[in-house]
């Protein structure tokens, strides 16, 4: 097992670019993704590699060309689609509800859509109400997707082969904070699936439950709290359709209290749907309600203290799991 | 006017405020890049510098009563339809006597006194946003316009056609001024249409159209004074292409990696101010010394607004989550 020094955003290019190398159907369209090298530039360099034909520039219509997307796929390519930001798929969102999702069903599975779509997520960067959405949740809402949250430079780097060897429309949530993430990326690709939630810190205290960008802060979390004797499990969810529900229902059930961190507006939220998970899956195991960390229920503010504020952070994570933690040792 | 020495006067005091106008643009927009540098603005920041020249004709040909629907790049409108320079820095800082209460920043400024909605940062998001205002016009019997920018990219969205579309099937009273910079971010025109003669996309609405030199302020000024015109009589939506070019790179994030360092300069040269100043001195309708005066001046008021900025308090977190939604009636 050989390590070598990487970053998030490198690690999906590498992934794009074994992706474009393995299998002549694959290719990669979006805004911005050829000449300008991608908006996070994560596609830097492929189009001198690739050239024109499979790192495809398009205009800005993401209903289209998500569409075109869909109707390659169908067609027999294995298109992978960039979205610049999940602020634009709203663009493109009755194309990824009403067709990619729905497809196989209504066609009483004569058709089926092998579909991969990225795009970045998230706020933290003073970009405001129309550049900071979380909006992982209306699309884990939907039967028909499958939705992964990288949070971690391996899951950057292997969760792609494995999304392209669905047969159904899978969508990737980059949280744009993590982009310049560095650290060790380790070729062990065989460990990597789509279908389970990962603990990355274990602890039999509590357990934080969290995914994409927050996973930073809440293993920052962690540290503060290990450092105040109360032991935190991380639980990464990693997928977020279809969830994990052993994982968390046996995270829950080893610590018996629950902290759940979600960068979503609390009402609707992912957050409601694994508190609601919590309850209905370890009830009787718990030792105080669970409560979670989310976003405050405004469009995010421009200025940084407000930015701050309004988002979950290491400080909010640690408080709440402190509330739950104290009350019941 | 019957005159002739007051036409001129009048032209040379008209012409000595557009370049007054288009100077104020320029070196605001100077000032922002530098206090981006001292991380006083961050966020995205996208200068308008090279295309001041459609904003102040554009607002010097519309009236009060109008409306004006922006983009992300909307320092310049904001500050030629008359945002004060204080309130337009002020929300470039996040302030709250900001034009926008701090809450936007630099994408989003909104000011409801010059009925300026704003400042919308998905691209084409304003065009079916001023077909909603022309509509109301029309619904109520007022002779208002809206005037509608928007960049070469948000042509290729669907909301581009389903607004030309609407306005024109209605006839509504909304005047669509397309900033054509020849670029998306780093999307060539070329790159992204299979026709780039954009007026011709309007044209194939039925919406009258013409393309003119975003360059030459006084030709901007012109054809929105007459498009401005014939949409208040009720002609129905009118629009202009716009050619200019933006100097800097998109945003503050951009490399500007994907165009020729030739093609920016040999812009550069045809740019507003750039070819107002000599055409002007030709004529002699104005000197260094005019000049001079006009620079301090703007000088002064962006050291004010720098002073206006710097000196409000941070709104504080207690106030997080005003302004969601209207108070809930008693
Ligand atoms: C719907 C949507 N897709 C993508 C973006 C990202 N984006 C912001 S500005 C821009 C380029 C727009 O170009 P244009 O309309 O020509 O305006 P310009 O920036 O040249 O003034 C892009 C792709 C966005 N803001 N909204
Ligand atoms: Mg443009």
């Amino acid at each position: 097992m050989t390590a070598a020094k990487a970053t998030y955003r490198g690690a999906l290019r590498e992934a794009l670019r074994e992706a474009l190398l393995a299998d002549p159907r694959v290719f990669l369209m979006g805004e911005d993704v050829g000449r300008y090298g991608g908006s996070y530039a994560v596609s830097m360099g492929l189009l001198e590699e690739f050239g024109p034909e499979r790192i495809r520039d398009t205009p800005l219509s993401e209903s289209a060309f998500v569409g075109a997307g869909i109707g390659a796929a169908l067609g027999g390519m294995r298109p992978i689609v960039e979205i610049m930001t999940v602020n634009f798929s709203l663009l493109a969102l009755d194309q990824i509800v009403n067709t990619a999702a729905a497809l196989r069903h209504m066609s009483g599975g004569q058709f089926h859509v092998p579909l991969v779509i990225r795009m970045a997520t998230g706020a933290g960067r003073q970009l405001a109400a129309q550049h900071s959405h979380s909006l992982e949740a209306w699309y884990a809402h939907v039967p028909g997707l499958r939705v992964l949250a990288p949070a971690t430079l391996q899951d950057a780097r292997y969760m792609l082969p494995q999304a392209l060897r669905r047969e159904d429309p899978v969508l990737i949530f980059e949280h744009a904070q993590l982009y310049n993430m560095e650290g060790e990326l380790t070729a062990e690709a065989a460990e990597i699936d789509i279908r389970s939630a990962a603990v990355r810190r274990p602890g039999r205290d509590l357990s934080l439950i969290t995914y994409g960008g927050s996973l930073p802060k809440t293993l920052r979390a962690a540290e503060m709290l290990a450092s105040e004797g109360i032991e935190a499990e991380v639980l990464d969810l990693r997928v977020l359709r279809p969830l994990d529900d052993r994982a968390l229902a046996e995270s829950v059930r080893r610590t018996r209290r629950a902290v759940v961190v979600d960068e979503g507006w609390r009402s609707g939220s992912l957050a409601a749907e694994l508190m609601a998970r919590i309850v209905e899956l370890a009830f009787y195991e718990l030792d105080a309600p669970p409560v979670r960390v989310c976003t405050q229920e405004l469009p995010i503010p421009y200025p940084k203290h407000l930015e701050d504020a309004a988002l979950p952070q290491a400080e909010t994570i640690a408080a709440a799991a402190r509330a739950i933690a104290k009350r019941h040792v | 006017m019957t005159d002739p020495s007051l036409e001129a006067l009048l032209s040379r005091s008209h012409a000595l405020e557009l370049l007054h106008g288009m100077l104020r643009i320029r070196r605001f927009e100077e000032k922002c890049a530098e206090l981006y540098g001292q991380l006083k603005i961050r966020g995205f920041l996208h200068l308008y510098i090279g295309e001041e020249a459609i904003a102040v004709a554009a607002m010097a040909a519309l009236e009060k009563s109008d409306a004006v629907v922006s983009t992300y790049r909307d320092h310049g409108h904001a500050l030629a339809r008359g945002i004060s320079m204080n309130a337009v820095m002020a929300e470039m800082y996040g302030k709250r006597t900001g034009c926008s209460g701090g809450r936007g920043g630099s994408m989003h400024l909104f000011d409801a006194a010059s009925r300026f909605y704003g400042g919308n940062a998905i691209v084409g998001g304003g065009l079916p946003l001023a077909v909603g205002l022309g509509l109301a016009d029309k619904m109520q019997g007022r002779s208002n316009v809206t005037a509608c920018f928007f960049g070469d990219g948000a042509v290729a969205e669907g909301e581009f056609h389903e607004s030309m579309n609407l306005a024109a099937l209605w006839r509504l009273p909304v005047l669509f001024l397309c900033e054509n910079n020849y670029y998306a971010m780093g999307t060539a025109l070329e790159r992204a249409q299979s026709e780039t003669d954009i007026s011709a996309k309007a044209r194939s609405y039925r919406i009258p159209a013409e393309a003119v030199d975003g360059m030459d302020v006084t030709a901007v000024e012109q054809a929105v004074r007459q498009a401005v015109a014939a949409v208040r009589a009720g002609a129905g939506p009118h629009f202009l292409e716009l050619r200019t070019y933006r100097f800097r790179a998109h945003s503050m994030f951009d490399a500007d990696l994907y165009r020729d360092k030739d093609e920016v300069e040999a812009w550069k040269k045809k740019g507003p101010i750039e070819t107002l100043v000599p055409s002007l001195q030709q004529a002699g309708l104005v000197d260094d010394e005019e000049i001079d005066r006009l620079e301090r001046a703007v000088a002064e008021e962006i050291a004010a607004a720098v002073a206006f900025a710097e000196q409000a308090e941070w709104e504080p977190v207690e106030q997080l989550l005003r302004d969601v939604c209207a108070p809930e009636p008693q």
